[in-house]
C-alpha cells in the first residue's frame, strides 16, 4: 500500500459537495449521521455504496425520497459485506470485457448489529476473499433502529431494552466483543478505529481505506443520543471523551503493523491527560444505575477493563515513526 | 435466427449439462456454495474458471446466504449472474429469494432438487424449490439432462427480459436427473451466445428526465433497495406480479424460438402435454416422473386404455388456462407430489390443479398422490398402479381417498 498521507482541512470538507444528503430522518444529534456525510468527503472517484439494514440505511432511503448521491444498495441485514463481495464480482468481470471502463470504489456500511452481529460471518468471508472494498463499522454499541436492544458491542452495565437495569441485574453482564482483534487476525490490509470529534483522523482514514488493494476495516464510535439517553447537543463531546478516557482508543494498522493515532498517542505519551471512565460514564442515562452503591463495583470493572486493555494495546502498538 | 444449427451429441449428468450451459451463456458472475446434489455444477464450473475457459468472476462464498447476496448485488451491478443450490442451501437463502425478486435481479439458478431436514436427507423430492414458490421467482422444472442443459439458456432469455425482469429457478430432480449420465444435445457456443445476446437492461427515467439503465452506475446514481411504506410497497408487488404475467408470454415465445435453432421444445414452454387430446384419465407431475409415465402411457395405449400425461414444467407463474384446457375432457386425473404440505389438504400441486380446474365446466374427479420423498424409489409398476386407480375412480364416478401416500410403508 502506498500510505500517502492525506491532509484533509476544514475547507476541503466545506467545499467538497455532500454526497449524504439533508433530509434525512435522522435524531437530533445523531453520531452516525454526521459520520456518514463527513466519511463520504473522503470519497476520490467513481464509487459504489452499500449498506446493511439498520438507521442510516433507514433515515436515507423512505421511498421516493433518498439522501444519497452515489449509487447506493440495501439488501437486508446481515449481508453488506455479501453486497459488496457481489459487487465487486461484477465490476471485475465487466471490466475484463470491456463494460466497465474505469476503477470504482466500493465502501460497505453497517451499524454494530450489521458487523458484530448478525453480519460477522458475511464480513469474515468477504475480506478473506480479498474482496476490493471498505467495510465502516459505525458503532453506537446497540440495536438502535429496532429501539436500543443488546448487541454484542454494548458495553458492560449498559442498560438496553433487552438488558434493562433491574433491581438483581444491573444491565448487560459481558464485556464488549474485540471486533477490531478479530479483523486484525484476518491479517487484512488496513484496520483501523476512528471517533467523529477527530474528523480529520476519520476522513484521512477513510481516504486510506480506499487507496488499499484488498479489503479495509474502519470502526467509527458514533454516539446515539437516543440509545445512550444523553443530551443531543453532547455527541460530539461523547466521541471526544471515549478517546480521552481510552474507552475507546484510536489507531490504525497497515498490513498488521498497528500504531496509535495522534490523540490516543498523546495520552501514551502522557498518562496523567488519561481520564477516568467514570467521567465518560457520567451523564450517560444508560450507565445511570451505575452511580449507586448498589453498583459501584460495575464501574470499577470498567475502569479495570478499560486500563487492562489500554495497556495491552500500547504493547501491541508499533514504536512511534 | 432461424435455421437450425448443427448440434454435438456428448455424454452429461444434468449438473454437468447445466454448468455447460451456463458458460455457453457468458456469464460474468456466479457466486455459489457447494451442496449435494449441485455439487458437480459449481464443481464443473470452477473447472471452467481453472482452465481459463470463461471470463466469469466465480466467488465461493462463505454460505448461501452470502451467495444469493453476491448474485443480486451483481446482477444490479449489470451482470449476467448465476448460481447453484439444493435442499438446506436453499432454505439458507430464504430471505434472499424475496430480496432479489423483490429488487427485479434476473439471477438464474439451478436447483438439483433434494428433501430438507429432519431427519438429514440428501436425496431427490421436491420439497426444497416447492417451499419457495411465493418467493417471487419463476419455477420451471425439468424431464431429463436434455431439458436441464435446455432450459439453463433459456432462462437467461426469459429472466432478463425486460418486461419479465425477475429471477428464475431451473429445478432439476436430485440424482434423478443431477447424477444420470445421459446423452445431450449440445449446440455450438456461438449459436447459443447469439441467441441469448448480451444482458439488456431495463430504462429507467431520473428526477432529472434523463432516461439511464436501471443498475448501480456511478455516472446515474441510483437508489437500489429502498426502504418503502405503506404509501409505496403494494404497487412495488403489484409490479411484480406484472413481470409473472409477462413471463407466461415469454416462457413460450423463448420455447418457440429455442426449437428454431435446436429442434427441440418442451410443450408449449407452459405445459407439456403427452396423448392428453382424447384421454380419459390422466396424471399431472412436476419433473423426471414424466419420463417412466410416458412409457406407462404407451403400455396402457395398446391396452386400448385412454390414458394421458400433463407435466406442469412451469410451476411459477402458473398457466391456468393451459391447464384448464388441457384437462377439461378428463374423466380422471391423479396429480403426483414429490413434496408435502403438512397439516393442508393434498401436496402443493394438487392444491394447484384443483384450484384451476374449479371453474371448469365440468369438474374432472381429482385425486392426489404423494410420492418419492427423501428419494424413495418410484417404479414403473407403482405408477401403473396409479393409472389402474384412475380407471376405477373414472368407471365408478368416485374415489374413495382423495389423498394418497404411494410407495410407502404403512
Amino acid at each position: 500500500m502506498t500510505t500517502q498521507e492525506w491532509k484533509f482541512t476544514a475547507k476541503d470538507i466545506a467545499s467538497t459537495p455532500d454526497l449524504f444528503l439533508s433530509g434525512h430522518r435522522a435524531c437530533a444529534g445523531c453520531g452516525p449521521a454526521s459520520t456518514l456525510r463527513l466519511i463520504l468527503k473522503a470519497t476520490r472517484g467513481p464509487t459504489i455504496v452499500t449498506e446493511a439494514t439498520g438507521c442510516m440505511e433507514i433515515v436515507g432511503s423512505v421511498y421516493p425520497y433518498t439522501s444519497w448521491a452515489l449509487p447506493w444498495l440495501h439488501t437486508a441485514f446481515e449481508n453488506a459485506a455479501a453486497n459488496a463481495s457481489g459487487i465487486d464480482a461484477a465490476l471485475k468481470a465487466m471490466g475484463r470485457k470491456g463494460k466497465v471502463k474505469e476503477h470504482v470504489d466500493i465502501i460497505a456500511i453497517a451499524g454494530d448489529g450489521g458487523t458484530y452481529d448478525i453480519g460477522l460471518q458475511a464480513l469474515s468471508g468477504a475480506v478473506e476473499r480479498g474482496h476490493d472494498f471498505l467495510f465502516v463499522l459505525y458503532d453506537n454499541e446497540g440495536y438502535m433502529n429496532t429501539g436500543i436492544q443488546r448487541s454484542s458491542s454494548t458495553p458492560m452495565g449498559a442498560a438496553t431494552t433487552t438488558t434493562p437495569a433491574g433491581s438483581v441485574i444491573p444491565g448487560k453482564l459481558q464485556m464488549k466483543k474485540p471486533i477490531d482483534e478479530i479483523m486484525l487476525a484476518h491479517e487484512m490490509p488496513y484496520v483501523a478505529t476512528a471517533t467523529t470529534y477527530y474528523w480529520k483522523d476519520m476522513v484521512t482514514k477513510v481516504r486510506k481505506g480506499l487507496e488499499v488493494e484488498g479489503p479495509a476495516f474502519l470502526h467509527i464510535f458514533a454516539p446515539c443520543p437516543r440509545g445512550w439517553r444523553t443530551d443531543p447537543s453532547k455527541t460530539m463531546e461523547y466521541s471526544k471523551l471515549a478517546v480521552e478516557s481510552c474507552v475507546f482508543p484510536i489507531w490504525e494498522a497497515v498490513n498488521s503493523k498497528r500504531q496509535l493515532s495522534t490523540p490516543s498517542k498523546l495520552i501514551a505519551l502522557a498518562p496523567q491527560k488519561k481520564r477516568p471512565v467514570k467521567d465518560y460514564l457520567a451523564g450517560q442515562g444508560r450507565f445511570r444505575h451505575l452511580f449507586t452503591p448498589q453498583f459501584q463495583h460495575i464501574v470499577d470493572e470498567m475502569q479495570r477493563f478499560t486500563d487492562e486493555h489500554w495497556e495491552r494495546l500500547i504493547k501491541n502498538c508499533e514504536p512511534s515513526s | 435466427m432461424e435455421k437450425q444449427v448443427k448440434q454435438e451429441t456428448v455424454a452429461y449428468n444434468g449438473d454437468e449439462a447445466v454448468a455447460f450451459a451456463a458458460k455457453q451463456c457468458d456469464v460474468d458472475v456466479v457466486a455459489a456454495y457447494p451442496i449435494t446434489p449441485q455439487t458437480i455444477i459449481v464443481e464443473k464450473f470452477s473447472e471452467y474458471v481453472a482452465n481459463g475457459e470463461v471470463q466469469t468472476e466465480f466467488v465461493c462464498t462463505e454460505s448461501e446466504h452470502s451467495a444469493m447476496t453476491a448474485c443480486l448485488a451483481a446482477s444490479v451491478t449489470g451482470a449476467r449472474t448465476f448460481t447453484a443450490s439444493a435442499s438446506a442451501g436453499l432454505a439458507l437463502m430464504h430471505e434472499m429469494l424475496f430480496v432479489t425478486s423483490g429488487s427485479r435481479a434476473p439471477v438464474v439458478m439451478a436447483i438439483a432438487n433434494r428433501a430438507l431436514s429432519a431427519p438429514l436427507n440428501i436425496h431427490g423430492d421436491q420439497s426444497d424449490s416447492i417451499a419457495e414458490r411465493d418467493s417471487g421467482w419463476i419455477h420451471i422444472y425439468v424431464e431429463n439432462a436434455q431439458e436441464a442443459y435446455d432450459s439453463i439458456i433459456q432462462a437467461f432469455k426469459i429472466a432478463e427480459d425486460v418486461g419479465v425482469s425477475l429471477p428464475i429457478i431451473v429445478g432439476l430432480d436430485g440424482f434423478t436427473i443431477s447424477h444420470t449420465l445421459e446423452r445431450v444435445d449440445v449446440l455450438p457456443e456461438d449459436a447459443v451466445k447469439q441467441y441469448v445476446g448480451e444482458r439488456q437492461l431495463p430504462n429507467v427515467v431520473t428526477q432529472e428526465g434523463k432516461t439511464v439503465p436501471f443498475k448501480l452506475d456511478p455516472d446515474n446514481p441510483m437508489t437500489m433497495g429502498p426502504n418503502a411504506l405503506p404509501n409505496y410497497y403494494f404497487e412495488f408487488k403489484r409490479q411484480q406480479e406484472e413481470g409473472m404475467r409477462n413471463a407466461l408470454k415469454k416462457i413460450q415465445e423463448v420455447n418457440s424460438e429455442y426449437a428454431k435453432i435446436s429442434g427441440r421444445s418442451y410443450g408449449n414452454g407452459l405445459v407439456d402435454a403427452y396423448k392428453l387430446e382424447d384421454a380419459e384419465v390422466a396424471v399431472v407431475c412436476i419433473g423426471s416422473t414424466a419420463g417412466t409415465l410416458k412409457v406407462i402411457v404407451d403400455q396402457l395405449r395398446q391396452e386400448g386404455v385412454k390414458a394421458g400425461l400433463l407435466r406442469l414444467r412451469t410451476f411459477r407463474p402458473l398457466p391456468v388456462e393451459e391447464l384448464r384446457n388441457g384437462l377439461k375432457n378428463i374423466k380422471a386425473i391423479a396429480v403426483m407430489d414429490k413434496s408435502i404440505s403438512f397439516g393442508g389438504f393434498g401436496g402443493p400441486v394438487f392444491n394447484e390443479i384443483r384450484h384451476v380446474m374449479y371453474d371448469a365446466k365440468e369438474h374432472p374427479l381429482i385425486v392426489d398422490y404423494i410420492y418419492g420423498l427423501g428419494g424413495r424409489d418410484t417404479s414403473p409398476r407403482d405408477l401403473r398402479r396409479i393409472f389402474e386407480d384412475l380407471m376405477q375412480i373414472a368407471k365408478t364416478g368416485h374415489a374413495e381417498t382423495q389423498v394418497q401416500y404411494w410407495g410407502l410403508r404403512e
